[in-house]
This record gives structure tokens, sequence and C-alpha cells, in this order.
């Protein structure tokens, strides 16, 4: 479903150029759970803006579900983002003046439509039925991600990416986050890539990528 | 139709968040776009009252005065050339005239009672009421008959019965005007515009008014009038008459070929359109001092839209991680910069509006709004909006999204 061949990403750096990913190959099928670990700096949020066209990279091939995108302009990426690719940050990236349930409808905005039915459901999906007039101030941390989490599901992308999603959060909530994304996958077959430094996480995925330098540097699979 | 429903209430979301800004930016337009309507309804209004009293003097008027006429300025030389031969002449040789009026006008003393005052008083033909249009609300204008016999008849102004007179009727009064006695037999309806008012006149046969003031003559005997004035039978005449009459005077006071007029000749159709044309200049001066208001105010929304989207770099950030297009993203500023300019509009109209009207009303000046102007402000509202909203909507849509969700 994903394959990566050759990615180099570089930044300028006022004179110098900065290689921050330097020759990434990677295949990810569909329905795996990987995990991205790494020190920081390794290049890990680098990588992850790639798979979640946010970015393309500087030379190499990014293919997601057979199409090239590593050449494909802003109006194509920014499509590729609403209809493929569901987003969870650490931050949550909750709009403050929005309800829970205007939060989820937003993802749906720019992938087809607004079906405020599929919404509800998909805060439901997360246990969060009974907030969904809340506004995100008025929810705890975990709640917050899991109205993200919502936001995400509700457009049924293909592949989600999740950036340190317990980063902000105790370990009770974290934990029910994990045990939320991870249910996404084992009953729902969704694709999701984690990027983390928390072991905790890595200890539930199939597949633990280790980044260092930009450079993949091993791979466990459980 | 779900899509423009997300998007409408996006920006209606992002209009409300921020209440009192909003209301302080509408109120930068809203005044811009009161002020242009107020403004240019008092331009119109003004013209339109011009226009009405020129319209009162008779349609299809022209008056021919002696020397060289320069509107609005000092009359050069009062060269006395018109004579009352000249007006018999015209009468007898130019076609599609219905009447002529000659007249001398003088100012003189009027004593009635106790009470005098000074009054331009007008010598004149029988013809001079229906040629200047003037009605009669009491009594009778002077005949023929009175003209011919020299009767010492007076028809005055509506002020002057009012000053002069107060509550006693005036008809059949005698009165003082100069050396002489009259008995007045008329007092005219009160037309109440300023532009050469015949409310503050008084008339009389021209052959009376030979009598009390030494009418002067020109060196070929000719008895001087400071004024000629005749109706056109058809509008449509109005140039052949002017042309007619101008060839009529030149032969007659012998001028070359070379030689300017030494008369003046005005339609009202001209005087309409010369004062129609300073009171276009006032409305438009009017309108760029307002329209000055109305561009502070589309800075002040611009202002606001870069604030506005430097404050929410991390939603724009956020958009654009969950699919937004860089046209969903100016279009959501650039919908929200109009909408605020075309609320400012509407509500500056009707302020606007209101406004003109208490102005009217309340008698300071004549305001008329005209549709066209409404129409024209708002739609420079919103161009205002579109124009100024346009540089921060493309600010915003060209946001790096990596960057943008990384800003606080």
């Amino acid at each position: 479903m994903i394959k990566l061949e050759k990615i180099v990403k570089t930044y300028p750096m006022g004179k110098r150029e900065l290689t921050v990913l330097n020759g990434i190959n990677l295949e990810i099928k569909q329905g795996e759970l990987v995990a991205i670990m790494g020190p920081s700096g390794s290049g890990k949020t680098t990588m992850l803006n790639l798979l979640g066209c946010l970015d393309v990279p500087s030379s190499g091939s990014y293919r997601l579900e057979g199409r090239e995108v590593s050449r494909l302009g802003g109006r194509e990426l920014a499509q590729l983002r609403g209809e493929k690719i569901g987003f969870i940050f650490q931050t949550f990236n909750l709009l403050s003046r929005l309800t829970a349930l205007a939060n989820v409808e937003l993802g749906m905005t720019y992938a087809g439509g607004v079906d405020r039915k599929r919404a509800l459901e998909a805060l439901d999906k997360v246990g969060l039925s009974e907030r969904v007039s809340h506004r995100p101030i008025e929810l705890s941390g975990g709640e917050q991600q899991r109205v993200a989490i919502a936001r995400a599901i509700v457009k049924n992308p293909a592949l989600f990416l999740a950036d340190e999603p317990t980063g902000q959060l105790d370990s009770k909530s974290g934990g029910e986050v994990i045990s939320i994304l991870t249910s996404l996958n084992t009953e729902h077959g969704i694709t999701l890539i984690v990027v983390t430094h928390d072991a905790n996480i890595a200890s539930h995925c199939q597949r633990i990528i280790h980044l260092m330098d930009g450079e993949i540097i091993g791979e466990e699979t459980r | 139709m779900k899509r423009w429903f997300g998007f409408l209430s996006t920006v209606w979301l992002g209009l409300v968040t921020h209440k009192l800004r909003s209301f302080l930016t509408i109120l930068g337009v809203v005044i811009g776009v009161a002020s242009v309507i107020i403004l240019m309804s008092i331009g119109q209004g003004s013209t339109q009252q011009i226009l009405e009293s020129i319209q009162s003097m008779g349609a299809n008027l022209i008056t021919i005065r002696p020397g060289s006429f320069t509107f609005g300025g000092v009359r050069g030389g009062m060269s006395q050339t018109l004579t009352m031969e000249d007006s018999e002449a015209i009468a007898a040789q130019v076609s599609h005239i219905s009447a002529v009026a000659p007249s001398y006008t003088s100012s003189l003393q009027l004593v009635f009672g106790d009470k005098n005052l000074n009054s331009q008083v007008t010598g004149t033909t029988p013809e001079y009421m229906a040629v200047n249009n003037l009605e009669i609300s009491k009594g009778k204008f002077f005949n023929m008959e009175e003209y011919q016999r020299n009767t010492k008849v007076a028809v005055i102004g509506a002020n002057v019965a009012e000053d002069l007179f107060g509550s006693i009727d005036p008809i059949g009064q005698q009165m003082r005007m100069g050396k002489i006695i009259v008995r007045v037999i008329g007092v005219l309806e009160a037309k109440g515009v300023s532009f050469g008012s015949p409310d503050d006149a008084v008339y009389i046969p021209l052959t009376v008014m030979q009598q009390t003031v030494a009418q002067p003559r020109t060196p070929q005997g000719g008895r001087i009038v400071s004024t000629v004035s005749l109706t056109v039978s058809d509008e449509k005449y109005t140039q052949n008459v002017i042309d007619d009459v101008t060839s009529v005077l030149r032969s007659r006071h012998q001028l070359s070929a070379f030689a300017d007029d030494d008369f003046n000749i005005m339609s009202t159709e001209e005087i309409a359109s010369m004062l129609e044309e300073t009171t276009g200049t006032l409305t438009l001066l009017l309108g760029a001092v307002a329209a000055i208001s109305l561009l502070v105010g589309g800075i002040g929304v611009m202002n606001i839209m870069l604030v506005s989207v430097l404050e929410r770099t991390r939603e724009i950030g956020i958009r654009k991680a969950l699919g937004a297009r860089d046209a969903d993203i100016w279009s959501q500023f650039l919908f929200e910069a109009a909408l605020l300019t075309f609320t400012g509009g509407i509500i500056g109209v009707i302020v606007g509006w209101g406004i003109s009207i208490i102005i009217d009303t309340m008698g300071f000046m004549n305001t008329l709004v005209s549709v066209n102007i409404i129409f024209l402000a708002v739609g420079v509202a919103i161009a205002i909006g579109l124009f100024f909203g346009f540089y921060p909507a493309w600010n915003a849509s060209r946001l790096n999204p990596i960057e943008a969700l990384r800003s606080e």
C-alpha cells in the first residue's frame, strides 16, 4: 500500500543544505500497525509529513495505493490528504471555538461533505456520545485526543498517521487512546503509522522501524 | 450543497467568535457607506430643488438681457442696449413665439400705513404673467386695458403682502410706491423658491413705470428695458427662436459681423443645464469626500483580516491537513471580508437613508436618495471588501501547512 524508494529530503540551511532523510526504502502493507521510533532530529517528523502528503521528497519515489505522490502539486496533495489520510497530532489540534461534533464534521468538510449521522457514529466509536456539544476546553486531554481520532476516522481514510498521540496525556488516558487505536487496527483493519518515543505504544505494534540521522537503522517485527 | 453549508457556517463562526472586532470593522464600513449616501443625497436634493425652481419660472422661457452675461458673476458693462422697440420687433418678426413681455425693473420704496419696505418693482406688459408662469392667489393681474390707460395698479408678491399688509387684505388698498400712489389689485401665489423669486417682487404696468421712474432712453430715442422675456410655442423651436432673435437684434443694433452680441439670450433649459453642471460637480465633490471615509473603512477591513489570518495560522494548518485546498482557504477569508463589508453596506444604507430623511424632514436641507446611490454604495462596499480582503486571504492560502501547524 505504501512504497518508499530512495527517499531523500533536504532543507536549505543558509548556503548549505541540510539532509534530513537520506535514502529511505520502506514498504507498508494494508492493515499493518507500524511504529517509527528514533531520537529527536532523526527525521521522524519529516517522514510523517511526507507520508501524510503535507510535503514532497526532494528526490525518490513515494507511492500511496499505487499512485506516485512525490511529484504532485499542492491541489492534488490537498485532495489526497482530504480523502486518504487521517492525522492524529500530539497537541490534538482541535479548533477551540467548535464543539466536539463540529470538530468531527470539520474532518468531512474537505472530504466530500458533512454528514451529521456519521459524525455522531464516529464520536460514539471513541466513547464520546455524551460529550458531543462540549468544546475542547471543557474536555480532558484524553477526550480531546479521542475527538481528534473521531475526526480522522469519520472520513474512512486509507492511512492513519499519529504523531506522538499520547505525548501530552497521562498514562491512564494515554492507555485509552492506545487501546482505541489498536482496536481500530485489529477490528477495522485500518493501516496505522505511529511516530513515538513511547515504548509502551511501540509494544502494541507489529513492526517497529528505528530511524537515526535520516536513515533506517533497524526494524523489529513481532 | 452540504459543502456550501459547511463553508457558510465556517465563515459565520469566524465572525461571531470575535463579535466586538467584527462590529468595529463593520462600523467603519457603515460610517463610510452612510456618509456617501447622506452627502450624495444632499447633493442630489439641492440639484433637484434648483431644477424645480427653474421649472417654476416657466417652461420654454427665453430671457433676453442687455450686455454680456456671465452666470454667477458680475453682469459685465450693463450696457443699456435693449429697448421697447427691440421687443416689438421681436414680437413682429420672429415666428413660433406665443408671448413677449418687455420689463423694466427698479428698486422702489413701498409705504403702507406705518410700514415701509424696499422692493424690486417690475414694470411690464400683461403677457408677463403667462410668460413667467406666475399664479394669482387673490385678485387679478392687470389687463391690457389697464396697461394702455396707465392705470396705477400693482400686483404684489406673497412676501410683500405679508410684510407690508400683515393681516389686512391688500386687495383694493392704496400704497405709496416711490412718488405715486398705486392700488393693489392682486397677490401672487407664493412659490417659495430663492432663485429670482417673484415672492418679493411687485408688478405694475410698464406705462406706469415710465411715469414713476424716468425711464432712460438710448441716444436714438429707444425706450430702454432691462429684460425681454418670451415664450416659445413649442420646445422644439427653442434654438430657431434664439437664432432668429439674435439676427433681429444684431441687425437692429447694427453690429458688424465681427462684433460680439451686446445682449444675452438664455433659455430655461440652458440655465437648468448650467446649474445642473454646477450642482453635479458639488455632488461629485461631496461623494469623493465620503468615498475617502469608505476607503478608510476598507483599510480597516484589511487590517482586521490580516490580524485574523495571523491569529488563525494554526487553524489554517489544521484545515490544510484535513484536506483544504488553497482555494478553500482564500475563499473562506475573502468571503468573510466580503460579508463584513456587505453587512456594513446594508446597515450603512439604512443609517444613511434614515439620516437623509431626518435632514429633509427637519428642513435643514433638501435630500434625495436615489436607487443608484444605494446600489453604488453597497457595490463599492463589497468591492472594497474583496479588494482589501484579497491580500490577507491570499497570504492565508499560501501558508505552509507544516509550519502553520507548528505555530502557537
